[in-house]
């Protein structure tokens, strides 16, 4: 395995040429621009990293590269030269001939990117087979091969599986032996691995660079990771609202950004609240066991003391059973043995039996605030509801607590007659703290609430979460997979895996060494944005 | 155990359960409708002590309950029970009388949907295919054309048609015509095959002449069901065209056409064999209309008959075999979209 950092590398010819693309997007029956007179440059076999938030229009611009633009959206303007082919004006039977041959796309979601009705094996030779590149079986033995490449279990037979049958990261991973099957020169990553926690990213980040660097393929890398880009690219271009920021070699750009902007996005990863030790406990989780209807145990034998005015990170990566706690505590699953106590009383297991005035002082945020809020429901609604239920606020009362609530998650009333579907990502997960807040709740657990939103937006709601918290005293379980995030809000830390407790305690105490295995593993996958972080972490893996 | 195989066990037993209440529910509705065949047959004029003695001949004496249990148990034994038709010494059973109907229901049903179902898919994926362009625009005011008028009119229309071929020429309406236009007309209508407007068919008919007779009927239905078929397919196809699997099989160079059949097709199956089992449903058990207009002798016209002379078991029969029908059909679709699910089929 080659492990050699993103240094300089050969650099051939021009492969690809962007100018002055312009997209346009359709929504509330018109046209809007998405991406305003972008240039861009890719020489062969270098790695370009596009970065920015949600609607900067990096994805656009990636597919762009491709001459193709999503449903619903149109390339108005400009030129995409790939290797002397203007994609924008030849025919689409001549993209078609360059798409997965010569232009390879790495999506997002590998799980909803992969047809579910057939077997990796099929997908992945389908373009060398269709664009007659080789022979089934000689493309069947270079995709095992890749497999192999890739460091994929099994790579003989995993080809043989459908989508559903192979994790996350595996499919990740043969979405990244798909691109390559044709040898292409160009690569499209778009955010590959966002949606994978950070022990398996660490994985799928180092195949993806050693594949890349092996066939010496030009890659754009699309991410809103900064600390990831900055292990995968040769060269960074920001951007943002559609309009290119700045653009630098990686090492320069992190070192020394020039625009306000970049600057803004590189601090936001260093908010971190003081942590407070705990001085009366108002939830104790003791010995709790629960399964999902005879199934294995998702939770075994998990203690855990919540501190009243506190907040207490639950840390670990998905199937650690961290979702399934919410979910005791908040009674939709009952535990097979255990007990919780609330504020001295033990909390009946089931919500069914559990009195209005217990479930008014345990309030929930979900992760996908679409999901959580009804779309029919104007913001009032939404908000008048708990007011109504739990403290039966009605009239004149209720629409003067509406506007306190409100004025608390930093929300103008004008918002009041909105619907959802009118408010931005991080303005929902305002509602929804507004909503949970209505209960006037002593525990509020938070169910991954910002890993949806973009880092800057992310930081906003953690500080109105922190300012919040101190202002009315209630107490957070916060569920998160992401370190940055335990960092800026937690007092105390508990670290899941498996459905076991692997460690807990103050936020000082978890985060610096010496740590249990697992909390070292878990810490030291977070990306860093030092540009040698991954070479490094590989290197001190393999001894 | 396999999950599919459960799966199918499971829906099987829930068939026959739906099939038990279904039999209950048909009992009990012929037992409370008004009239009384003895009486229906024997005429105003009977004494009571006439028709009492006829009413036990033929068993309808009994409480409901234990005709129902006795019924059932017949069945259970694959006896249908004798017609009230029947007579001393000359037995009708329930089998022989509905069998030959039921051979030419099926027969019917099956033609159409040879038709029906390839074409329906055909139109559907190619609307698909190049969709909001003329050809989608075509297919779907021609079958919605279709689908709109009531099947007889369908039916009267196409004898029509082809009576006009060989009156036409000799017609008022066409001397008022210019001669090239009535040559042209006279020319086309020529074309088109002379199919019997009569679909007289018994048990000793060959099957080559069965299936000629059947011709009209079989084109009549196909136009009433295939614009459904055809619409769910299209929809259901483009519901899948907006999967992000579909965006990759773009981005991966494939054509349309590769797309639509081997991208988007395999996920689509479940609602569309969900609607193509439900038009075949129809094909055997509402097509009275189009029997009554081409004289189809089919099962049908029997079960309307046998109502009108009140022959319970007849009747009873008859709605038996179309609940069954229509059970197994959708039983026959969900194992389809159940095999079509690679979910299911593969588990972890």
């Amino acid at each position: 395995m080659k492990s050699s950092g993103p240094g300089p590398r050969e650099k051939g010819k021009d492969l690809l040429q962007i100018r002055n693309l312009h997209v346009e997007g359709f929504s509330d029956e018109r046209w809007h621009p998405i991406v305003h007179g972008v240039d861009l440059t890719l020489k062969r076999g270098q790695v370009l990293g596009l970065i920015g938030e949600s609607g900067a229009g990096k994805s656009t611009i990636g597919l762009a590269a491709m001459g193709y633009a999503k449903p619903g959206c149109r390339i108005t303007q400009g030129s995409v030269l790939f290797d002397g082919i203007d994609l924008l004006a030849v025919s689409e039977k001549g993209r078609r001939r360059l798409r997965g041959s010569r232009i390879a796309y790495v999506a997002q979601s590998a799980a909803a990117s992969f047809n579910p009705a057939h077997r990796l094996l099929e997908q992945t030779v389908e373009t060398a087979v269709a664009h007659g590149l080789a022979g089934r079986e000689e493309a069947n033995r270079s995709a095992v091969d890749l497999y192999r490449r890739l460091q994929l279990p099994e790579p003989e037979t995993i080809g043989f599986r459908y989508p559903h049958q192979v994790s996350g990261g595996q499919l990740q991973r043969a979405m990244t032996a798909m691109a390559m099957a044709c040898r292409p020169d160009l690569i499209i990553f778009d955010e590959p691995t966002t949606a994978l926690d950070v022990t398996t990213q660490v994985e799928v980040l180092a195949s993806i660079r050693n594949i890349v660097e092996e066939f010496s393929t030009a890659a754009i890398y699309v991410t809103h990771d900064l600390a990831v880009v900055a292990q995968m690219a040769d060269r960074i271009m920001v951007l943002r609202h559609g309009r290119t920021v700045e653009e630098a070699d990686t090492r320069q750009m992190l070192a020394s950004p020039s625009q306000e902007y970049t600057k803004t996005l590189w601090a936001v990863r260093k908010l971190a609240k003081p942590e407070v030790p705990a001085d009366d406990y108002l939830l104790t989780i003791d010995n709790v066991t629960a399964a999902y209807a005879g199934k294995v145990k998702v939770l075994q034998d998990v203690s855990i003391k919540v501190p009243r005015g506190r907040t207490v990170a639950v840390v670990g990566e998905s199937g650690s059973g961290k979702s399934t706690l919410a979910r005791v505590v908040t009674g939709l699953l009952p535990p097979i043995s255990g007990s919780i106590s609330f504020a001295g009383q033990l909390l009946p297991t089931s919500l069914k039996t559990r009195p209005k005035e217990v479930l008014r002082r345990i309030q929930m945020i979900y992760q996908m605030p679409d999901n959580a809020l009804n779309p029919r429901q104007t913001v009032e609604e939404v908000i008048a509801r708990p007011l109504e239920f739990y403290l039966g606020l009605k009239g004149a009362r209720r629409d003067r607590r509406i506007g306190e609530l409100m004025h608390m998650v930093e929300m103008s009333e004008d918002f009041l007659e909105r619907l959802p579907g009118e408010l931005s990502g991080g303005q929902k997960q305002r509602v929804c703290i507004a909503r949970a807040l209505a209960a006037d709740p002593e525990l509020i657990i938070c169910d991954e609430i910002t890993s949806a939103l973009d880092q800057i937006v992310q930081e906003e709601i953690l500080k109105l979460l922190i300012r919040l918290q101190r202002e009315l005293g209630m107490s957070y379980i916060f569920i998160t997979h992401d370190i940055a995030t335990v960092r800026a809000i937690a007092d105390e830390i508990v670290v899941m895996h498996r459905g076991k407790v692997v460690e807990q305690g103050l936020k000082s105490e978890v985060l610096t060494p010496p740590h249990a295995a697992y909390t070292e593993r878990l810490l030291s996958s977070v990306p860093e944005m030092n540009p040698d972080w991954l070479t490094r972490l590989l290197a001190s893996r393999k001894i | 155990m396999n999950p599919v195989a459960r799966t199918v066990l499971q829906r099987l037993g829930l068939g026959l359960v739906t099939l038990f209440i279904v039999s209950i529910i048909i009992f009990s509705a012929i037992a409370m409708l008004p009239g009384d065949f003895a009486k229906a047959t024997l005429g105003q004029s009977a004494t009571p002590e006439t028709v009492a003695a006829f009413q036990r001949e033929i068993g309808i004496d009994r409480p409901p309950v234990e005709r129902y249990f006795v019924w059932v148990a017949q069945m259970l034994h694959g006896d249908f029970g004798s017609s009230f038709a029947s007579r001393t010494g000359y037995r009708r059973t329930v089998a022989e009388i509905i069998a030959p109907r039921l051979y030419n229901t099926m027969f019917l049903a099956a033609v159409t949907a040879l038709i029906a179902v390839p074409l329906a898919l055909g139109l559907g994926i190619l609307a698909a295919l190049y969709r909001n362009g003329w050809f989608d625009r075509l297919v779907n005011v021609a079958t919605l054309t279709t689908i709109s008028f009531p099947e007889f009119f369908v039916a009267y229309m196409l004898a029509y048609l082809v009576i006009s071929r060989d009156t036409f020429i000799g017609s008022d309406f066409a001397q008022t015509l210019p001669h090239w236009l009535t040559v042209s007309l006279n020319w086309a209508l020529n074309a088109v095959p002379k199919f019997p407007t009569l679909s007289n068919v018994n048990d000793q008919t060959p099957f080559w002449e069965h299936l000629w007779k059947v011709a009209l009927p079989a084109i009549t239905l196909t136009l009433v069901i295939v614009a459904h078929m055809m619409r769910m397919t299209r929809a259901a196809i483009i519901n899948m065209l907006a999967s992000p699997y579909i965006d990759m099989a773009r981005l991966k160079g494939m054509s349309p056409m590769v797309i639509v059949l081997r991208h988007a097709l395999p996920n689509a199956w479940a609602p569309i064999v969900t609607v193509v089992a439900f038009n075949l449903a129809y094909l055997i058990v509402g097509v009275v209309v189009v029997e009554v207009v081409f004289v189809y002798p089919g099962i049908g016209q029997l079960m309307v008959d046998a109502v009108k002379s009140r022959d319970v078991p007849v009747v009873q029969a008859c709605a038996l075999i179309f609940a069954a029908t229509y059970i197994l059909l959708n039983l026959l679709a969900d194992i389809i979209s159940i095999a079509t699910n690679p979910r299911l089929l593969h588990p972890r």
